[in-house]
C-alpha cells in the first residue's frame, strides 16, 4: 500500500491499524459515517412519519370520540367532504398566489445580483438576501401585524400619499377584500410572500448564473428584441431556479398555521386544521390524513422539480 | 463564459430592472426596521403610527421580566445542544456522500433535505404522534430532538459544499507521505472544513433558536422564546415588551448569521480547491 512508497514504513499503533482497516475498504468507511445521521433520520424521522401515516388510516368513533385501531380509508373518504376538500383547494390557491407573486419580486433581485452585480454590491446583494431569509419568523409575521393594524403604517401611508380610496375599492372586492388588510386574504397572502421571497431569490439566482452570456448575445445578434430574449432565452433557462425556489414556497405556504392565524380571515387554511384537528378536537387520524395531503402534493412537485433539474439549482 | 463577464454589465443594467430589485429588496428589510421603531414607541394599546412619541421605558420593563429571561434561557441551550447534534451527524453525512458513489445515495440525500422539504407541521405532528404512541413525555430533549432533525440539514448542505471544493488529491498527498486517516482528517480536512462547519453551526443555531412550527408540538409546558412570543401574538399582554423582546431577537439572529456569511465567504479561498 502507500508504505511500501516511503522508506520508512510509519510506526505501527493501533489507531493506524484502524485507519488502514478503514481506508482499505471504502464500504466500511462509508458505513461508518452513514450509520449515525442515517440512525438518526431513519429511526426518528422517517419512523415518526411512518407513524403518522399510519394513524390516517385509523379513524375516529363518532360517539365516544376515541380512536379505533382498524385499517380503513374512511378517514380519506372524509378528506373529500365539500367543506374538507373547500379548505384543500383554499390552501392550495394561497399557495400558488404567494409562489406566483415570489416569482415576481423575487426575479429582478436575482437578475440584477447574477448579471450586473459585481464585487461589494455582489456581496451586499447576497447579504441583503440572507438577513431577511434567517431572521425571525415571528418577529418577521410580528412587524407584518404592526404594519396592517387598521392605525399601522401601511393605511397612513395609503392616506398620506391619497390612496386611502384605492385600499377601500380593494378591500370592498370580492375574496381578496375584508373588514381590513389583516383580516383579509390579501394581508395574509403579503405576510407569506414577505415571508418567503428569499427562498426564491436564491435558486433563480444561482440558475441565471448558469446562463452562459453567449446564448444572451446569440440571441440579439440574431435580431431578438430583449423582450424576445427574455421570453425564449433567459425564462426557460431560469426555470428549474424558479422551480426549486416554488418547493420552497409551496411547501411552506402549505404547512404553516401561524401566519393565518394572526393575519387572515376566520376561515381556515390547511395547517390551521391540522392543528386544531390534533389539539383540541383530537382527531388525530383526520389530523394525519390531513398533514398526507401536503406530502403528497409535495411530492408531485418534488417529481416534477426532478425532470426539470431544480436539485441541481438548490 | 457566463453571465458574470458580460459586457454589458459595465452599464449597470436597465433602469426598470435596477427599480425592480431596489423595490423588492426594500420590501424584505423595511417591516424589520418598523419593528425597533415600535419598540421606543410611548404608545402601549395600539399600533398607531407614526408613534405618538418615544421612550425607553421599555427595555426596562423587559429586563425585569423573568418569564422572558426563562424563555430565553431555554431557547439557548435548546439551540446550543441541537447545533452540536447537528454539525455531527451532518458533517458524517456530507463527508460520505460528497465524492462516494454508490447504490441509493440519491435515496439517502433526499432523506437528508426531506426535514426541509416537507411542511414543518408534517415533522411537528408526525414527531409528536410518534412520542405518544412510544410513550415518551415532553421534555427539554423532546424539543432537542425535533430541532437537531431539521438542523442536520443545515449543516450537510454547507459542510457538503466544501467537500466538494477540496480537491481530493490533497487527502491523497498526506496519505502518501504516511498519515493515516485520523491524521489527515485532523491536519488537512478539518482545518479546510472548519469554516463551513462553524457557518452551517451558525445557521443550525439561529434556525433552533428562532423554530416554532415544530416546537408547539414537541414541547409540553416548557416555554421557548418562539413559543413565548407567539402566545403574545395570539393573546397580548403587553405588547411594548413584545416589541422590545422582537428587537432583541433581531440582534441576537443577526450576529450568528453574518458570521455565517464571513466564514463561508472566507472560505470561498480554500487551499487545494478546484477553481
Amino acid at each position: 500500500m502507500t508504505e511500501a512508497v516511503l522508506g520508512t514504513a510509519p510506526p505501527d499503533t493501533p489507531l493506524r491499524r484502524v485507519s488502514d482497516a478503514l481506508v482499505g475498504r471504502r464500504g466500511l468507511l462509508l458505513a461508518l459515517l452513514l450509520a449515525p445521521p442515517l440512525l438518526w433520520l431513519g429511526i426518528i424521522y422517517l419512523g415518526s412519519l411512518f407513524a403518522l401515516l399510519a394513524q390516517s388510516f385509523f379513524s375516529i368513533d363518532e360517539y365516544s370520540g376515541t380512536i379505533v385501531y382498524e385499517p380503513t380509508l374512511k378517514t380519506y373518504g372524509e378528506l373529500f367532504a365539500p367543506a374538507n376538500l373547500d379548505i384543500i383547494i383554499r390552501t392550495l390557491m394561497v399557495a400558488t398566489a404567494v409562489t406566483l407573486l415570489a416569482a415576481i419580486v423575487a426575479f429582478p433581485i436575482a437578475y440584477f445580483a447574477a448579471r450586473y452585480a459585481r464585487g461589494r454590491m455582489k456581496a451586499l446583494f447576497y447579504v441583503a438576501v440572507m438577513m431577511p431569509l434567517w431572521s425571525s419568523y415571528l418577529v418577521k409575521v410580528y412587524a407584518w401585524k404592526l404594519l396592517l393594524a387598521k392605525e399601522g403604517a401601511v393605511g397612513w401611508f395609503m392616506q398620506a400619499v391619497g390612496l386611502s380610496g384605492a385600499l377601500d375599492a380593494w378591500l370592498s372586492a370580492p375574496i381578496v377584500g375584508g373588514p381590513s388588510l389583516s383580516v383579509s386574504y390579501t394581508g395574509m397572502v403579503l405576510v407569506f410572500l414577505y415571508l418567503w421571497t428569499p427562498f426564491m431569490v436564491l435558486p433563480v439566482q444561482a440558475a441565471l448564473e448558469r446562463v452562459p452570456v453567449t446564448l444572451i448575445k446569440a440571441s440579439e445578434d440574431l435580431g431578438a428584441k430583449p423582450s424576445q430574449t427574455f421570453r425564449h432565452v433567459i425564462l426557460p433557462l431560469a426555470a428549474p431556479g424558479l422551480v426549486a425556489g416554488s418547493i420552497f414556497t409551496f411547501s411552506l405556504t402549505l404547512g404553516d398555521y401561524i401566519v393565518p392565524q394572526i393575519v387572515g380571515p376566520s376561515s381556515l387554511i390547511l395547517g390551521q386544521v391540522v392543528y386544531t384537528q390534533q389539539g383540541t378536537a383530537g382527531n388525530i387520524p383526520l389530523a394525519a390524513a390531513f398533514s398526507v395531503a401536503p406530502v403528497l402534493i409535495m411530492g408531485v412537485f418534488l417529481t416534477i422539480a426532478k425532470r426539470t433539474g431544480a436539485f441541481d439549482a438548490l | 463564459m457566463t453571465l458574470l463577464s458580460a459586457r454589458r454589465s459595465k452599464e449597470g443594467g436597465p433602469i426598470g430592472l435596477k427599480l425592480g430589485a431596489a423595490a423588492g429588496l426594500a420590501f424584505l428589510h423595511l417591516p424589520l426596521a418598523f419593528i425597533i421603531l415600535y419598540a421606543f414607541s410611548n404608545e402601549d394599546r395600539s399600533f398607531e403610527f407614526p408613534p405618538p412619541g418615544y421612550t425607553l421605558r421599555w427595555f426596562g420593563v423587559a429586563w425585569n421580566r423573568p418569564d422572558i429571561w426563562e424563555a430565553l434561557g431555554l431557547s439557548i441551550r435548546v439551540a446550543l445542544v441541537s447545533t452540536a447534534l447537528a454539525i455531527m451527524l451532518g458533517t458524517l453525512a456530507a463527508g460520505a456522500l460528497a465524492r462516494a458513489k454508490f447504490f441509493g445515495r440519491e435515496a439517502i440525500s433526499l432523506l437528508f433535505v426531506l426535514p426541509i422539504a416537507l411542511p414543518g407541521i408534517v415533522t411537528g405532528i408526525a414527531l409528536r404522534s410518534a412520542f405518544s404512541l412510544a410513550d415518551i413525555p415532553f421534555s427539554f430533549w423532546t424539543i432537542v430532538l425535533g430541532h437537531a432533525t431539521f438542523c442536520i440539514v443545515v449543516v450537510y448542505n454547507n459542510a457538503i459544499a466544501r467537500f466538494r471544493r477540496l480537491s481530493p488529491s490533497m487527502i491523497e498527498a498526506s496519505m502518501d507521505l504516511g498519515a493515516d486517516g485520523f491524521q489527515t482528517f485532523r491536519h488537512i480536512l478539518l482545518p479546510a472544513i472548519g469554516t463551513a462547519l462553524l457557518a452551517g453551526g451558525m445557521l443550525a443555531f439561529a434556525l433552533s433558536f428562532d423554530e416554532v412550527i415544530v416546537t408547539t408540538f414537541t414541547a409540553g409546558q416548557q416555554r421557548t422564546l418562539p413559543i413565548w412570543m407567539l402566545s403574545e401574538l395570539i393573546r397580548p399582554h403587553q405588547r411594548p415588551v413584545t416589541n422590545v423582546v422582537a428587537v432583541a431577537v433581531i440582534a441576537i439572529t443577526a450576529l450568528p448569521i453574518l458570521a455565517a456569511y464571513y466564514w463561508t465567504r472566507e472560505g470561498e479561498t480554500v487551499a487545494g480547491a478546484e477553481r
